[in-house]
């Protein structure tokens, strides 16, 4: 993990992981050059092709944009005890921002999908950070 | 976006004079060596006025992971080797899924930049190693391993995504997509090197026939709807796809004979052109700009359109990526053949199956012929090149002026997309 003060974490995916564990935010870039916003840390603005972006608060708050809920899950997600009989939601996860991400969406039934709607409104949820395997986790707001 | 859409011609005319391919399945006891040079051994016998090895001057291998499935890198020379064809140089191509679409694609431009006339352009993977498990995650690998992942995404999981995307945006059900399955597996059943060389129906049956030899409950499942509604018989993979809905694991290798068109009449009387190719990139699915298209396909396509000088509708069949039933309905709607959200009611209107107006994957698609990852763009363009030269058998396209073929491949989940067209001479 990316140690120090704020300003000199660099533009990635430790440092994107790093704040929503420590600081419970959930931060993305923009560039200064042309204000392009990005919800994957880099470096360069994908843009316009600058190297002046910056971190980018967002708020958390977002609403859920498409889903499914798997069966047949990851080694990492059988470990943490997804599987045939508790298929594991992930989603695609629009943020108040309109950017989108892809979550881990906790506090839903994966065995009722029909239960699931897209639209809902949905929070950042760091507390669910591990940092050995660190995924990124929205639950309903 | 200028530079993809500048108009592009190959320096000089490509063209296909042989294929081969092995048989797709599952194979215990055979390595990704031993499946490329059955394919190689099939083209080799097939070529219709010969070949000598000694005049091909150079080629490229799709494989996707033969690193993890096999724990063997540096795939090329390893083929070469067991082809007989040291020194000439092999080059492995890695795009995931499309690893020998962009081969294929390779060995046309070295062909075209005048630099080789006889080019070999292959894939190969051997996949059936693995458990289940450490399969998806090879193949997840693939998807962007910082973002996707560790969300719990899967393959299948993403196209599930898709899915429920394209069922919430438009009419599109349950049931499109088992018919996508049914279909191709029709068409499987008439392909003797499919995987799935078989029915929905003729599998159903034979479950059932299975339940009454052992003294067991038979199933009433009446139509291949009903099988493929029951949970049991037809479970869950990634909300709303079924296993069903996804293509299976498979070793299998492919490849086919590259030569410059102003040869081809040396090696056949029936060569297939390469009349267009395009190849495009993507961003994840989450920041793609919809969730119901994948937009390297249709910046691929466009680019092979204007090559070849022809519109989707000048299509006569297409070979695309059908890794998840509802990969080939977002395909035909990305590739123009169909209008956004009308992917399904084609499909319902039989217009896609082999007597349809545009029948897709008439080889059974990668559902039922098997998706051999590294190998499946090739055999995709092998299955177009027997269907615009006749010969592809019982699932022959009943269409005497079969002109233009497409392939569809794609790797990951839209990262990549090759498109190529193909015209019988």
């Amino acid at each position: 993990m990316a140690q120090g003060p704020k300003e000199s974490k660099e533009f990635n995916a430790t440092s994107f992981f790093s704040y929503i564990q420590d600081e419970k935010k959930l931060m993305g870039i923009q560039c200064r050059s042309c204000g392009h916003l990005s919800s994957t840390p880099r470096p360069m603005c994908p843009s316009c092709h600058s190297k002046d972006v910056e971190w980018h608060e967002f708020s958390g708050k977002a609403s859920l944009s498409t889903f499914t809920c798997i069966s047949i899950v990851s080694v990492a997600m059988g470990k943490r005890g997804y599987g045939r009989d508790n298929p594991c939601c992930t989603g695609i996860v629009t943020l108040e921002e309109g950017l989108r991400v892809s979550a881990h969406i906790m506090g839903v039934d994966g065995n009722n999908p029909q239960s699931i709607k897209t639209g809902m409104a949905l929070v950042l949820d760091p507390d669910e950070l591990d940092p050995e395997d660190p995924a990124l986790t929205f639950r309903p707001a | 976006m200028a530079t993809i859409n500048k108009k592009r011609r190959l320096g000089r005319e490509v063209s296909i004079v042989g294929a081969g391919m092995s048989d797709f399945g599952a194979f215990k006891e055979k390595d990704s060596r031993d499946l490329f040079t059955e394919a190689f051994q099939e083209m080799m016998g097939h070529m219709d006025q010969g070949i000598d090895i000694e005049d091909i001057e150079c080629g490229y291998l799709g494989n996707y992971s033969s690193d993890l499935f096999e724990h063997q890198g540096h795939t090329a020379p390893i083929m070469a080797d067991w082809l007989g064809m040291t020194p000439v140089p092999m080059t492995r191509i890695e795009n995931a899924c499309a690893s020998s679409g962009s081969a294929l694609r390779e060995g046309v431009m070295a062909i075209a930049s005048g630099m080789y006339d006889i080019v070999l352009v292959g894939g190969v993977e051997k996949m059936t190693n693995l458990a289940t498990d450490e399969v998806t995650d090879v193949l997840a690998s693939a998807a962007d391993g910082l973002y996707e992942v560790p969300a719990g995404l899967t393959f299948p999981g993403i196209f599930g995504a898709l899915a429920k995307a394209h069922m919430d945006r438009y009419e599109t059900n349950l049931d499109h997509l088992l018919k996508v399955a049914i279909k191709n597996h029709n068409n499987g059943a008439l392909n003797p090197k499919a995987q799935f060389n078989v029915t929905i129906q003729s599998l159903m049956e034979r479950r059932q026939a299975r339940a009454q030899e052992r003294g067991q409950p038979v199933p009433d499942w009446r139509t291949e709807m009903d099988f493929l509604n029951d949970a049991q018989a037809n479970p869950w993979i990634a909300w709303p796809l079924r296993l069903y809905d996804c293509a299976p694991i498979t070793d299998g290798g492919s490849c086919v004979l590259l030569v410059a068109s102003e040869i081809a009449s040396n090696f056949t009387d029936k060569p297939v052109h390469i009349a267009g190719i395009g190849q495009a990139t993507g961003r994840p699915l989450h920041d793609a700009e919809e969730l119901t298209s994948l937009s390297s396909a249709k910046a691929a396509a466009a680019q092979a359109y204007e090559m070849a000088g022809v519109t989707p509708q000048d299509i006569n069949l297409a070979e695309v990526h059908d890794c998840f039933t509802i990969a080939e309905i977002i395909a035909s709607e990305d590739l123009g053949f169909f209008a956004p959200g009308e992917g399904p009611r084609a499909v319902d209107e039989g217009r896609t199956a082999l007597t349809g107006d545009r029948p897709i994957n008439t080889s059974g698609g990668l559902k039922a012929k098997g998706h051999p990852v590294g190998a499946s763009g090739v055999a995709q363009v092998i299955e177009i090149f027997h269907q615009l030269r006749g010969e592809a058998g019982d699932r022959q396209v009943p269409n005497a002026n079969l002109e233009l073929g497409l392939t569809h491949n794609v790797g990951g989940t839209g990262g990549t997309c090759v498109v190529n067209i193909l015209r019988r001479s």
